[in-house]
């Protein structure tokens, strides 16, 4: 501090002191042990497993509850932390076999993991929760499904501490699936017990009261302001948290969250706009941690039942005319993986996802578009979700123009909320859309399964082709360490590098910024807060 | 006719307009364009698990049948699940009218308070400084956005300062909420005798309240200004001065009584449209108030949610017409004998 922000600084307090009473901060932000994060959403249940639970409650099933296995953490070229798909650990299973046959995994309890009201895990209490998950429908039984969980048989409990999952086929989806925050592990008792012949899964009752064995419980849930977590001492899922209590506050401006993380009053601001993290990276007064989403990717969807996007040559001819680079300065304010100028139009690597081999070409855009019968160009509008307009908007805005220049005329549609899914993903009419898709699982094979196969929710673009259809089949359950994988998966990249159905923009980062007083900040693939590893220093 | 028959007479005519809110409202949530269920299946649904959901809603039965249905449940005080919220419709707006209310009630006690004496002054010292304040103080009350004045105060006396609390709701983090009593958090906390929870809430009211009341200033100082202007022209005010009476009581008792009818008038209308209007507010400062849920479940076609918003909202304006009609009753007895 110099001697005029000492001045400034003494005049407020002086000034303050005269006019208004109130100069005392809030004592928490300083108070150890307690850390305090503000989130744009509300949690509006503490059951993920019930119907119209939304994204942002998945935290709660994170933190609170505990699930077979676990990721393994790794450290980002930037130093930041980010869970390890390749990495399976331990939760409430001690350990694992999968038979020989690879059909069936047979899980070992940690004999020493008990519930908050202190009695044992058993393997009862693994397939209630996991027959729950199928009963109650909805995400919860799509989402056990990516793993080949569809039938309550395959769950079966063999005593007390021991239980296997039958597979109908062998599949590498199927015990990261376990870690995932919807297998969630639930004390059958205590739920039996709340349970009522019109609501036997509970829904009512762990709605609003967890029952589980997770690191943290809930202290306080104040519907739409705030959820308090509290830890839990006798957790034995892994490394006690190093915070005693976690306030989850619902701050909807992100101005407001902006100024309260930057003046120190919070000390994680989850999830934060391009915009506000590329200058608070700059201003350096907070942390900020910018985190690839894996297997995430925003992209221009071009629909194949809009006449002009069936011929290939109008696809690849709007490829060329996406103005990349811009886009990504300024929809993605440089926060981001380029997923454009690939040198060669061949993938060197499996790896998933990378660039593709199109750049903004206008010349080589018209020539491929002249060579097409809409070389006089025509009329498209382009869609995005309005929920998304913190990107969609300059992002569209920019193709617009652009797209203007190769004579096709864009108009631009914004799409709110609710319809949004309906027209976009479920009806597929939008005859061009900005999308977002990004896979819990982290595997090429799992991302082509959702956005390239006909009828699927993802393939806004209603591609069907049949090659990629096959190579998705064999690939979707194919061991990653099996020989013909990875030729079989750059065969996948090379179509939708040839048909682009979908033009990648780029890859996005979930960005968050903090004090520098929290450590152990990690990126997960399900993009909520884990405070199981949060430090304050 | 009494008050008491004219109050009983107003409650009677409301009954029709409010089934007639409650088949609008229906049959607006219906049209909505989207599909609840969509949007509720979350990520990676299908076309299967979608119909489940729709029928958890009910929404995949015909109209006629959701709305007896709805009609039943109304019937037994039932205003539905919120999906977006997850809550008991009617437990949420219990919640968060009160807190739109206290926001509400604060800031217009602060408008008042300063656009009624500015209104009459500007009034009566017409063209002088007074009335060139009032001038400037209304149009930059009016042509300032509420989000914009409310984070330009965050920023100056939170941000830069420091003298406000963060703006977080209603309580900071450290206070516990009093047991309800009114459901306005400073009396609730002042009867439990827990003088600290009640600075902390006062102190989060502040900044949202001059917000607000910066915001609703205007017409109501514009209204008095006008009123009173008319008033002081009038027949009856030459006749008191002739009279002899006092200039004070010339002013405050024929004068401004007379210039209130319109006064309350319009502080009825900005009372009601302000308390459903300020989502901007409430999302600045966090405040869980009830404009904010009811554009959420808006966005996502929450159903039950819209219907228990928009029909909560149609009862308060009927109370509060008739709380301005009683007031009417009492400020000119003539509204009496006619009614």
């Amino acid at each position: 501090m110099n001697r005029r922000e000492l001045l400034k600084s003494a005049g407020a307090v002086a000034a303050g002191a005269a006019m208004l009473p109130f100069l005392k901060t809030n004592a928490w932000a300083q108070s150890a042990g307690t850390a305090v994060v503000l989130i744009g959403n509300t949690i509006n249940s503490l059951d993920i497993h019930r119907p119209g639970t939304n994204r942002p409650s998945y935290q709660v099933a994170v933190n609170v509850y505990d699930r077979l296995v676990t990721f393994g953490t790794k450290k980002l070229a930037d130093g930041s932390l980010s869970y390890d798909y390749d990495k399976v650990e331990p939760e409430l299973a001690e350990s694992w076999q999968i038979s020989s046959d690879r059909k069936a995994i047979l899980f070992k309890l940690k004999p020493n993991a008990t519930f908050w009201d202190g009695t044992p895990v058993t393997a009862e209490d693994v397939k209630w929760s996991f027959d729950r998950a199928l009963a109650l429908g909805g995400f919860p039984r799509v989402q056990m499904g990516a793993g080949g969980f569809v039938d309550p048989a395959q769950f079966v409990v063999v005593d007390s501490k021991t239980f296997r999952v039958d597979l109908k086929q062998p599949s590498k989806l199927a015990l990261p699936n376990l870690g995932v925050p919807v297998a969630v592990i639930i004390n059958s008792k205590v739920a039996r017990a709340n349970a009522t012949d019109k609501d036997p899964w509970a829904t009512e009752y762990l709605h609003r009261t967890p029952a589980g064995s997770g690191a943290f419980k809930v202290e306080r849930w104040e519907p739409g302001q705030q959820l308090v977590y509290a830890r839990n001492d006798k957790w034995v899922g892994g490394p006690l948290p190093g915070v005693q209590r976690v306030i989850i506050r619902e701050v909807p401006a992100t101005a407001t969250r902006r100024a309260m993380v930057e003046r120190g009053d919070a000390h994680l601001s989850f999830q934060i706009p391009n915009k506000d993290a590329q200058e608070l990276a700059a201003a350096k007064k907070v942390k900020v941690v910018g985190s690839p989403i894996d297997n995430c990717l925003y992209v221009a969807c071009l629909n194949y039942n809009f006449e002009p996007f069936k011929d290939p040559k109008v696809r690849q001819a709007v490829a060329y005319a996406i103005p990349y680079e811009q886009i990504f300065k300024q929809a993605a304010y440089g926060r981001g993986v380029p997923m454009w100028g690939a040198k060669s139009a061949k993938p060197a690597t499996a790896a998933w996802p990378q660039k593709f081999p199109y750049d903004t070409d206008l010349k080589k855009a018209q020539a491929l578009l002249a060579q097409t019968k809409y070389k006089g160009g025509f009329e498209v509008p382009l869609s995005y979700d309005l929920g998304e307009a913190d990107w969609g908007e300059p992002a569209a805005l920019l193709i617009q123009e652009s797209l203007g220049k190769i004579g096709i005329k864009v108009t631009l549609d914004k799409v709110p909320g609710a319809n949004w899914r309906t027209v976009a993903l479920v009806e597929k009419k939008l005859p061009f859309l900005l999308e977002n898709f990004g896979g819990w699982l982290n595997t090429a094979d799992y991302y082509f399964y959702w956005a390239y196969i006909k009828g699927n929710l993802f393939n806004a673009s209603n591609y069907d082709d049949p090659a990629v259809a096959k190579l998705v089949e064999e690939t979707l359950h194919m061991e990653k360490s099996d020989k013909s994988y990875d030729a079989k998966i750059k065969q996948l990249i090379q179509k939708a590098f040839d048909d682009v159905p979908r033009i990648p923009l780029w890859q996005p980062t979930l960005d968050s910024a903090m004090s520098p007083k929290l450590q152990g900040y990690e990126f997960w693939f399900h993009r909520q807060v884990d405070a199981r590893s949060y430090k304050l220093v | 006719m009494g008050h008491l028959s004219i109050i009983l007479a107003r409650v009677l005519q409301a009954a029709p307009t409010l089934f007639g809110i409650v088949v609008v409202t229906f049959l607006l949530t219906r049209a909505l364009p989207g599909d609840p269920a969509a949007y509720f299946a979350g990520a990676s649904a299908t076309p299967e698990s979608i119909a489940e959901i729709r029928a958890q809603l009910g929404t995949d039965q015909p109209l006629p049948v959701q709305f007896v249905r709805y009609l039943k449940d109304l019937a037994g005080g039932n205003l539905g699940q919120s999906v977006s919220t997850g809550q008991p419709v009617a437990d949420e707006l219990l919640r968060r009218l009160p807190a739109s209310l206290e926001l509400t009630l604060s800031a217009l006690l602060l408008s008042v308070s300063i656009a009624i004496p500015l209104g009459v002054l500007a009034a009566v010292r017409q063209d002088s400084w007074v009335d060139q304040l009032c001038r400037f103080v209304v149009t930059a009350g009016v042509s300032l956005p509420t989000f914009f004045t409310g984070l330009l105060l965050v920023y100056v006396f939170y941000f830069l300062l420091g003298w406000a609390p963060a703006p977080l709701g209603r309580l900071d983090m450290l206070h516990i909420t009093p047991p309800p009593v009114t459901g306005f958090l400073v009396i609730d906390s002042l009867i439990a005798r827990e003088w600290s929870t009640a600075w902390s809430a006062l102190k989060q009211l502040l900044l949202p309240s001059i917000t607000l009341a910066l915001f609703t200033l205007a017409p109501i100082a514009r209204m008095t200004r006008a009123a009173m202007l008319q008033a002081l022209a009038s027949e009856y005010l030459r006749t008191a001065r002739a009279a002899g009476l006092s200039s004070s009581r010339v002013l405050m008792v024929y004068a401004f009584r007379n210039a209130l009818l319109p006064v309350v008038t319009t502080l009825g209308m900005v009372f009601s449209f302000t308390l459903g209007a300020n989502v901007l507010v409430e999302k600045v400062f966090a405040w869980p108030g009830i404009g904010s849920f009811a554009i959420e479940a808006l966005v996502v076609s929450d159903y039950a949610a819209v219907q228990g918003f928009v029909l909560s909202m149609a009862v308060l304006f009927v109370l509060l017409n008739l709380v301005i009609d009683t007031l009417y009753t009492l400020i000119d007895p003539r509204v009496r004998i006619e009614g």
